[in-house]
């Protein structure tokens, strides 16, 4: 069985000490965690965690089992990669020069990135894509010279049933 | 006038503190022993049980003998067991206890002092992070910020603890909140946290499965393990048992939960289990596994492991149902619900041919050793014991070679009559666990059967045993070595005894073995018990065994025997670890 990864989405009691059971449970048991997002939901009590983990499917079981065991956590929804909408939050600063100042903005547009910041040497990019585009967005800004990316990590949902 | 006095007089007897809210909500639980040991921030919790009838507080000499004794109470009752410590230092000590209550799912509330709510994260005089440091070794822990969350924390902790898969649940109090006052309070009567649910009941489906897949085997075993003790499924398992004539092997969690003497008894399992069980778990076609977990000193070599098995694993923790092993048919829920369930769907099954292969294994007796004229057999102490107390006996153990030779030698017969911690090992464990055992009043014998390294990890708690007149009978193994490290040192590491010759000093010339040795034995624990008021018997004599033994049951109150045995006896059989469990060592 080969590693892939995975989004779970799970809901827990808004207190503090959550993120920190969440988190423990992880490294405790040696499972991956690639990126964790965590904001309250509509209801204040309670808070959604988004995360991105890989592994075989023994240990994506044992993960989702083990999350549910947690006495705060409501909900886990083990997210089937193809009926989700993902999307992550990029902030990354270019350098730039007058010259390349344009290829840059380009490259932006090409993306439908947004223009966060310029300033006499750098542009700060702001987009939103999936794990995919913002990967692409980040190689093809490289030979600029990246002087700093932000990621937010995903955050997904469960696409609305036809 | 008058009306209004009255309103008021009402309104104060509601008001309460949070020290009281807390000894108040152990009484509304129907605790009646709790350990523990005062400390600074918990002096206003110490000061409401100064007056308290209800329940009865034992002073122990060290926080973690307030942990295992309020384990032992709750092994030997299934009812919660509690402790009491104060901050830092108190709370760290009580750390092992609670993490060997959640190895072996058991219930237990432990409660914590904590510094001052403002002075939390400030390094303040003895504060640790408790809730951080108990996260990975409790069930759920809590800590209280505000007084008017204390009831329903309370509530909620007990719940937790003897629901679902049972577990400890540490309940941090910061001194500020025990000092704090609730106006009005009621201790809830019910309790609903909407996170948690566990699943009792069985998926009749499932159950029809098993029913079915058990009719179809051939070669069947069930393996039963502690959740048939924590479940109380004692009688549903012997009737599945004896209706389908299935052959039965026992974890060492689950020893109690089907009668040793039973036919269809072939003993425990994996790396010290009987070759009976091991041979029948390689060879079979269906395990039924009733709230057992595959641990690795069961199962030694995972790949290897009973490799012609379908698997069904009734367990009420969905996470333990293919962790190790990839099951067949899982069915989630109380054991004893889902057995009386399947009973009623299984046909009888006679004995066959596989029943005439197993008992072939199981042969005459499943555990035997080279007996001796002249030196003591510590096997021989747990057998003598057996046969005068004929499994009506609390029996405790601490950890090590004793610990197994008593899951080997004694035939537990009921549930309950086993108290050791399996799952995590802890030295130390069954001398406290004994003395919360005895205080359940269990109308037989208590003893803690001990090696002389283990007794010697809480010995302090003989002090607790003697003041309060707590008859445990300590039975002490003495081989002068830690035995079971050193086994393995002579078996894998060339015989070099690193560090397990409890003889052994910095000035140690080099070791001639413990025939040459002229050092005396330290400590006398004869001397030492009798210093804190115990009466102590010691021999080193075969035919003097059985007097003793005797003798210590008959005084009223605790004893302590000791036993100075054969000094390099091993543990056999044994399954090296790794290996798999058919791939047995046996006395050479």
């Amino acid at each position: 069985m080969s590693a892939s990864t995975h989004t779970i989405s799970l809901l827990i009691e808004n207190q503090s000490g959550s993120l920190s059971r969440v988190a423990g449970l992880f490294s405790s048991r040696g499972y991956n965690i690639s990126s964790l997002t965590v904001a309250e939901t509509d209801d204040p009590s309670v808070a959604r965690m988004t995360i991105v983990t890989s592994g075989d499917d023994d240990i994506l079981e044992q993960i989702v089992k083990q999350l549910n065991k947690l006495i705060d956590v409501i909900k886990v929804i083990d997210f089937i990669e193809d009926l989700i909408i993902e999307r992550e939050l990029l902030l990354i600063r270019i350098d730039s020069t007058k010259s390349s100042r344009h290829e840059i903005i380009e490259l932006a547009n090409l993306f439908k990135a947004g223009i966060a910041s310029v300033s006499p040497t750098s542009v700060t990019l702001e987009f939103m894509g999936t794990k995919q585009q913002v990967d692409d967005l980040i190689t093809m800004l490289k030979p600029h010279g990246i002087k700093e990316t932000v990621r937010s990590g995903a955050v997904a949902v469960a696409k609305a049933r036809k | 006038m008058k009306t209004g006095n009255r309103e008021e007089y009402a309104e104060e007897v509601l008001k309460k503190t949070g020290a009281q809210i807390v000894v108040d909500a152990l009484v509304q639980e129907g605790v009646d022993v709790v350990f523990g040991y005062p400390g600074g921030v918990v002096i206003p919790i110490f000061d409401v049980l100064y007056d308290t009838k209800e329940l009865t507080f034992v002073l122990t000499r060290h926080e973690q003998g307030a942990a295992h004794a309020a384990d032992g109470y709750a092994r030997a009752t299934g009812r919660v067991g509690v402790c009491i410590a104060t901050s830092g230092p108190g709370a760290v000590n009580i750390m092992t206890g609670v993490a060997t209550a959640y190895l072996d799912s058991i219930p237990m509330v432990a409660i914590t002092g904590q510094v001052a709510s403002p002075l939390l994260g400030t390094d303040a005089f003895q504060e640790a992070d408790v809730v951080g440091i108990s996260r990975p070794i409790t069930k759920h822990n809590f800590l209280v910020k505000n007084v008017n969350d204390l009831p329903v924390v309370l509530k909620q902790a007990f719940h937790i603890a003897r629901t679902g898969r049972p577990g400890p649940v540490l309940v941090d109090v910061p001194i500020d909140v025990a000092r704090g006052i609730v106006d009005k309070y009621e201790y809830p009567s019910s309790v609903s946290i909407r996170s948690y649910k566990p699943t009792v009941n069985g998926h009749p489906k499932q159950i029809e499965k098993v029913a079915e897949l058990i009719a179809k085997s051939e070669r069947p075993l069930i393996y039963a393990g502690g959740g048939c003790i924590a479940s109380g499924c004692h009688e549903e398992l012997r009737k599945l048992a004896e209706t389908t004539n299935i052959p039965v092997t026992v974890t060492f969690m689950g020893l109690g939960c089907f009668p040793a003497e039973h036919p269809l008894f072939i003993g425990m399992p994996g790396m010290h289990g009987a070759k009976c069980a091991n041979y029948t778990l390689q060879n079979c076609d269906l395990i039924v596994s009733v709230g057992a977990r595959f641990d690795d000193r069961v199962t030694g070599f995972v790949e290897k492991f009973a490799p012609n098995a379908s698997i069904i694993h009734i367990d009420i923790d969905p996470a333990s149902v293919s962790k190790i092993m990839k099951v067949d048919i899982p069915v989630v829920g109380d054991a004893k619900n889902i057995l009386t369930a399947l009973n009623k769907k299984i046909k009888p099954r006679p004995a066959d041919a596989w029943n005439e292969k197993v008992m072939g294994w199981k042969g005459a007796k499943l555990f035997t050793y080279q007996p001796s004229d002249t030196e003591i057999k510590p096997q021989s102490v747990i057998e003598t014991l057996y046969d005068i107390t004929k499994g009506d006996a609390v029996v405790c153990t601490e950890v090590g070679q004793h610990q197994m030779w008593t899951a080997q030698y004694y035939k537990f017969k009921k549930p309950r009559s086993l108290v050791s911690s399996g799952g995590l090992g802890t030295m130390g464990f069954g001398l406290p666990a004994a003395m919360g055992a005895a205080l359940t009043n269990p109308g037989v014998p208590v003893f803690d059967i001990a090696g002389d390294g283990s007794i010697q990890m809480n010995i302090q708690e003989l002090a607790t045993i003697s003041i309060n007149k707590i008859p445990v009978k300590v039975v002490i193994l003495n081989n002068s070595y830690l035995g079971m490290v050193r086994q393995w040192q002579q078996l894998f590491y060339n015989k070099r005894y690193s560090a397990t010759c409890l003889r052994h000093s910095i000035k140690c010339p080099e070791c001639k073995g413990p025939q040459e040795c002229e050092k005396k034995y330290i400590p006398d624990f004869v001397a030492l018990s009798e210093s804190y008021g115990i009466p102590a018997f010691r021999t080193d004599k075969p035919s003097e065994v059985t007097e003793i033994l005797r003798k210590g049951i008959e005084i009223d109150g605790p004893c302590v025997m000791e036993f100075i045995v054969s000094a390099e006896e091993n543990v056999f059989p044994m399954v090296p670890a790794g290996k798999p469990i058919d791939e047995i060592l046996e006395e050479s």
